[in-house]
């Protein structure tokens, strides 16, 4: 048994987020090595080396690999995982990850297991089905083991006094098919939605963008909360698709998770019902998030919220 | 020569100006493909017969999976997003469509699905029909797409990023893979911009990126890429007659061999709800005394 754990990289910088994969190969028992790519990797490696519980870092130097494009970066992976014989190769259910890794399985003929929330043995592993209303243990034959890692199963590893050697990997430098042109990231200064220890989450209650901004902006701030939306607030135009959590969009599991104006669909309780509390302000007192709050609070969020945001302030 | 018609020359002359551009190569020739016009896309949508959405799922009291019989079904919701964005680029008469044929590998029952899917306007199906637990993993699909795609001449293939059934997210990316094709997935934008060149806005953590790729492709779908319409009457009506191919898995040499063995499958542990408070005070002291705030 090896592991390698795939780790992003962006303009420099280790993306934390992706040591969720660090964590879950820790569960296996075996040793761990790490895979990086892009252009001035050898910073990154340098950090990702200082990471409890990693023996190596696999790095290729090659600004090919900068934006993680499947079509060459999956053969380069696939050419360091025969190089390393790795019989677990594991990554955080990112974009990236999601993207990458099932194109990596198809080329080793591997049935990948997706977004796992517990290792239960070097061949067995648990991963919710049906938005998280079911969860199934499953067992893989496959010899090289694909799998994607769900960040609120797996806290990041830490980056502290680990002291693992960096390698050069191997790279078959493959011309991508696809061509990276733009991208558009919203910019923030509020915590990241994804690893946030509080979230406030607003839905079709809000009724337009103008009032979200309003109402959930100030409550956001003044509790130090990522900013979350419901795919009916996200299709209506009222939030940033960015911000959408559910079966679909991000999934979450902060301390506290404050949904306003959401009724609760089971779609969006897949992506926030392990959250530590659950607190839930709507008008409707039959609405299904009162199923799931530890605290509801039946009321006219357009009264209620700024009301709370003042107590907070003043707190 | 009317002026019109010099002007729509002139258009012309650029458009292949521009695409002999686009279709520069690693390994350039000497001779550009002038002559090369865009591909008519033969589009293939896979589509999947699921657990309606607004269905809460059961697990079945063996504990092997969840209870599907008498529970409503339906296509699978991205999977409407693929066959309405194959329609759509058909209506947009940007780049000629010669087929937009769907595909679903299931239980009879799947046939109701591949009517919908013709009713919103694609041209024809393949069923393959697969018996009791030979039930395909992603793997199996994407290597049974590929022998579709391939038979069918596909340039285009379009499918949901995900089943909300076993939500593993795989299949566009392993057929990508097996392909050898360039692959866009999470699409929430797609454009064809001349030639055999496609530009995909994409979602990925923390808003959208653009990537450009030529045919073929695989590109899978995301929810803001389309809103489905509802097939009419008179549609549906015109679905029953379109034509509707029966296969088997060994037509594509394909077998429902499993990788993942199911150990068990299990109900999540459930939370309560621990009731309501009257006011913004009591919310206030309860998320303190949880230690929230």
């Amino acid at each position: 048994l090896s592991a390698l754990a795939v780790l992003e990289q962006r303009d420099g910088k280790l993306n934390q987020g992706s040591l969720s994969a660090v964590t879950a190969a820790a569960k296996l028992g075996g040793p761990i090595h790490a895979f990086i790519a892009g252009s001035n990797v050898k910073a990154v490696a340098e950090e990702a080396a200082k990471v409890e519980g990693v023996e190596k870092i696999i790095a290729v130097e090659n600004g090919a690999y900068d934006k993680g494009l499947p079509e060459n970066y999956a053969p380069l992976l696939v050419e360091n995982i025969k190089k390393g014989g790795y019989t677990h190769i594991l990554a955080s259910a990112t974009a990236f990850g999601k993207n990458l890794m099932p194109r990596v399985a198809a080329l080793l003929d591997s049935q990948q297991i997706s977004d796992i929330t517990a290792v239960e043995s070097e061949n067995t592993f648990v991963r919710p089905i049906y938005a998280g209303n079911a969860i199934a243990t499953v067992e893989s034959t496959d010899p090289i083991k694909i799998i994607t890692v769900r960040g609120t199963a797996f806290a990041p590893a830490a980056v502290g006094s680990g002291s693992a050697t960096v390698e050069d990997g191997v790279d078959p430098k493959v011309e991508s098919t696809t061509e990276w042109v733009s991208e558009d990231l919203a910019k923030s200064d509020r915590p990241d939605l994804s690893t946030a220890e509080k979230v406030v989450s607003g839905g079709r209650g809000l009724k337009s963008k103008e009032e979200f901004d309003k109402i959930m902006l100030p409550l956001a701030d003044s509790l130090g909360a990522a900013v979350g939306a419901s795919r009916a607030a996200v299709d209506s135009g009222y939030a940033d698709n960015s911000l959408q959590v559910g079966q679909t969009g991000k999934v979450v599991a902060p301390q506290l998770y404050l949904a306003v104006g959401i009724s609760g669909a089971i779609q969006h309780l897949a992506g926030m019902k392990d959250s530590k509390v659950i607190a839930a302000i709507n008008k409707d007192p039959e609405a299904p998030i009162f199923q799931v709050a530890d605290v509801g609070l039946v009321g006219d969020l357009f009264e209620k919220v700024p009301e709370l945001t003042e107590k907070l302030k003043s707190a | 020569m009317k002026i019109g018609e010099v002007l729509r020359e002139a258009g012309e002359c650029q458009l292949v100006v521009h695409l002999s551009i686009e279709s520069t190569h690693p390994h350039p020739t000497l001779f550009p493909r002038y002559h090369k016009t865009m591909s008519a896309l033969r589009i293939l949508v896979p589509v999947k017969r699921v657990i309606d959405y607004a269905v809460k799922p059961r697990v079945n009291k063996a504990q092997t999976g969840v209870e599907t019989a008498g529970v409503k079904h339906s296509m699978n919701p991205f999977d409407e997003l693929s066959v309405e964005e194959s329609v759509r680029i058909r209506e947009g008469k940007k780049t000629p469509v010669e087929d937009i044929c769907v595909i679903s590998a299931g239980p009879t029952k799947a046939q109701d699905i591949l009517r919908t899917a013709m009713a919103m306007g694609a041209d024809r199906a393949i069923h393959v029909e697969t018996k009791e637990g030979e039930d395909l993993e992603p793997l199996g699909v994407a290597k049974l797409l590929k022998a579709a795609a391939e038979q069918n001449k596909s340039n285009l293939v379009i499918l949901g990023k995900q089943s909300i059934d076993d939500d593993a997210g795989q299949t566009g990316q392993m057929l990508a893979g097996l392909l050898g094709w360039a692959q866009a997935t999470q699409a929430s934008k797609v454009e064809f911009t001349g030639g055999d060149s496609v530009q995909v806005t994409r979602e990925v953590d923390g808003g959208v990126e653009t990537l450009k790729a030529k045919l073929p492709m695989v590109i899978t779908t995301d929810l803001r890429l389309n809103e489905p319409r509802y097939a009419s009457l008179p549609n549906i009506m015109k679905a029953k007659k379109k034509p509707l191919e029966k296969k088997t898995l060994a037509d594509y040499g394909i077998t429902a061999e499993k990788r993942l063995k199911t150990i068990k499958v299990t109900e999540p542990p459930p939370r309560q709800g621990g009731g309501k408070v009257e006011d913004v005070d009591g919310l206030v002291s309860k998320l303190k005394e949880l230690g929230a705030l």
